[in-house]
């Protein structure tokens, strides 16, 4: 008896001090997204002179007067459009031109495939910067600067988008197709009828990995853009930086309301995108 | 209804590998062929063929008469179940028996009543509205019949459709196909790796080896006179058995040395192989059903042998025994080898009756020289 209680003591603590890590992993990331959206609803003045204290987390009051700043100060609808704008049509162009192209390396047989899937392989490991000023420069000869076409077209084929279709495709059973081809449906609508509707977890990874990353972008647009027309949120959270007087709960009003939609487009599809990441098996 | 001709049909891939070579075969309108043969002889291969899955190396292959060597699947109406049915999981039972009447684009109107019609043919009508991951086996099987009936398709194709299903539903869904496809009269092609399901399901059986046809027969034309000794010993449950013997003359006739045994040849087997007299003195392989073998007093049997496995059915008893008999395995791949180590198979006998063997229990046994079959040496019928 003395023994198993022992052991059960022990489990409990090695339980406790599992918990505690996790707690002290998740305190180490949630923190300063705490800390972001808190501060925004504060007083501007009171952001910096408490963000050593217990009152950065708990403050005394609080008001959306920041928010309304970031609208009066900078044009954020407009930005907030562009950037939706921009990630949208390369979400939704990709998933239809990348599935595509997946499927092709995945089921088709044509000449060149091998070679051609091998090069695609090694276009995943070429960084965007080694190859950010050439695109910059054919970009600037087709006059194609300050323009949303300079945004979005050179991203929508995405070699690791095409890799994880690939991936996925060639797991389904190919008596699927071979089924839907006997039953009278060409290469296209078996792709669209039978494909589509069974691979929508390899769809939600795909569309929510563009999604973060190019939400995120700044390089490519702060390069690319002269003015705010078609600038997206992280130039112009930038921007908004440099414009005085420097208030830092407006800049993280800003932030927090660059943030929101990353959020609502991860829950609303995180249940296929976990589904979507083992299905692809791309683990980690 | 077509008729469905194969041609010097060959199926070689890129890498030079032949899995079909000069295939020709003709299913006639109408019929349930069968097309049986080991795991990996090309079977179905040879059916998607057929479906247009594969290309066809060389020959021809003709539905109703026309070459559809380079028609796609959809435009050869033909319909196909396959092994693991491939309902599409994320359609309702109706919406797959839809799909191919949808792809055809027939009228509303028509798709209903020609789905109702399927379901209330195979007892669906119940579960039209459920998802297949839902259904059973035996009922995903019969939304796979039903989505080839709907389209009233010229050909069937079937590719082993019941192998995923549990014994007895198996013998239930078998009787269903069979009765199904008289009440329709629609041309079917059926591959199975199981001598059993083919004999009882085919108007003729056609048996592949290793790509090549063997023969092509009536189940009981199969049984009674097999090609040569792959199909001897692939048809039947156990299958023939084979061994080495020679025909000699005596007073009694003609007589096969068997081992240590001398059987005469009765009208039965001489009938079989008229050309027979010509073999005399000549070795040859002899086959013997293991049907034809019984159990004789002490004394008075043809071969001693002793028991080396035994397997009861109930009704009768199979009984697995080493006699002093040189044994050749059917697969003539193994026949090539040869079966010098001394350790061919061993002759099966199918006894009545339960009785319990012993191993290492010494029998007599006895066969029917009716029961009897010669073979060349390389294993063709004489």
């Amino acid at each position: 008896m003395r023994v198993a209680s022992t052991a059960a003591q022990h489990h409990g603590l090695a339980r406790a001090a599992g918990y505690a890590v996790l707690i002290a992993s998740v305190l180490l990331f949630i923190v300063p997204v705490l800390l972001m959206i808190i501060g925004s609803l504060k007083p501007d003045d009171r952001v910096l002179m408490e963000a050593g204290t217990v009152k950065a987390l708990w403050p005394d009051s609080v008001s959306l007067r920041n928010y309304a700043d970031v609208f009066r100060r900078a044009d954020f609808a407009r930005f907030l459009f562009n950037s939706l704008f921009i990630t949208g049509s390369i979400v939704i162009a990709g998933l239809l031109v990348n599935s595509l192209a997946g499927y092709a390396f995945a089921r088709l047989r044509w000449r060149g495939r091998t070679l051609l899937f091998n090069l695609l392989l090694a276009v995943m490991i070429v960084p965007f910067e080694a190859i950010a000023v050439p695109l910059f420069y054919q970009v600037s000869i087709l006059g194609l600067r300050d323009t949303y076409i300079a945004q979005i077209l050179p991203f929508i084929a995405n070699a690791f988008s095409i890799f994880l279709f690939y991936s996925f495709f060639i797991g389904l059973p190919r008596e699927l197709e071979e089924s839907a081809r006997v039953d009278g449906a060409g290469v296209l609508r078996t792709f669209f009828f039978i494909i589509v509707p069974n691979a929508r977890p390899v769809f939600a990874t795909v569309a929510i990995l563009s999604f973060l990353t190019w939400w995120g972008s700044y390089l490519w647009p702060l390069m690319v853009t002269i003015g705010p027309r078609v600038r997206p949120l992280p130039v112009a959270i930038a921007t908004f930086y440099t414009l005085p007087p420097l208030q830092w709960g407006d800049i993280l009003a800003f932030g927090a309301m660059m943030v929101m939609p990353v959020l609502v487009v991860f829950v609303a599809f995180q249940r296929w995108f976990v589904r979507g990441v083992a299905a692809s098996a791309i683990k980690g | 209804m077509a008729a469905v001709t194969f041609h010097h049909a060959e199926k070689v891939y890129p890498d030079g590998s032949r899995v079909i070579s000069d295939f020709n075969l003709q299913v006639t309108d109408g019929e349930l062929l069968v097309l049986v043969g080991p795991s990996g002889c090309g079977k179905s291969t040879v059916l998607r063929m057929v479906a247009g899955l594969e290309e066809v190396s060389s020959g021809e292959i003709l539905i109703d008469g026309q070459v559809v060597n380079d028609w796609p699947p959809q435009r050869r109406d033909i319909a196909m179940v396959f092994q693991n049915y491939a309902l599409y999981p994320h359609m309702s039972v109706r919406r797959n028996l839809e799909f191919p009447l949808t792809m055809r684009r027939l009228a509303a109107a028509e798709i209903r009543q020609r789905v109702e019609r399927a379901a209330a043919m195979l007892n669906l009508t119940a579960l039209l509205d459920c998802k297949p991951r839902v259904l059973s086996g035996g009922q995903r099987q019969r939304v796979a019949m039903g989505r080839a009936i709907v389209r009233d398709a010229s050909v069937f194709l079937m590719d082993e459709p019941l192998s995923n299903l549990d014994a007895s539903l198996r013998v239930q869904i078998r009787t269903d196909i069979a009765a199904l496809q008289q009440r329709l009269g629609i041309t079917t092609l059926y591959v199975t790796h199981d001598q059993v399901e083919a004999m009882t399901l085919g108007h003729r059986v056609a048996v592949m080896r290793a790509g090549v046809l063997q023969q092509v027969a009536a189940p009981r034309e199969l049984y009674e006179n097999p090609a040569n000794v792959f199909v001897a010993g692939f048809i039947g449950s156990p299958g023939m058995n084979v061994v080495r013997g020679r025909l000699d003359t005596d007073d009694r006739g003609l007589v096969l040395l068997l081992g240590a045994a001398r059987v005469p040849l009765g009208a039965g087997i001489r009938t079989r192989h008229p050309g027979l007299e010509g073999w005399c003195g000549r070795s040859m392989l002899i086959g013997m059903r293991p049907e034809a073998l019984s159990l004789t007093e002490a004394g008075a049997g043809l071969m001693p042998a002793t028991v080396r496995s035994a397997e009861s059915l109930g009704h009768e008893t199979i009984v697995y025994v080493d006699a002093a008999l040189e044994t050749v395995a059917t697969d003539m791949a193994a026949t090539a080898r040869g079966t010098g180590d001394g350790a061919g198979p061993p002759l099966a006998a199918v006894l009545p009756g339960h009785r319990p063997f012993k191993r290492e229990e010494v029998l007599n046994l006895s066969v029917d020289p009716d029961g009897l079959y010669c073979f060349t040496p390389e294993g063709e019928r004489i």
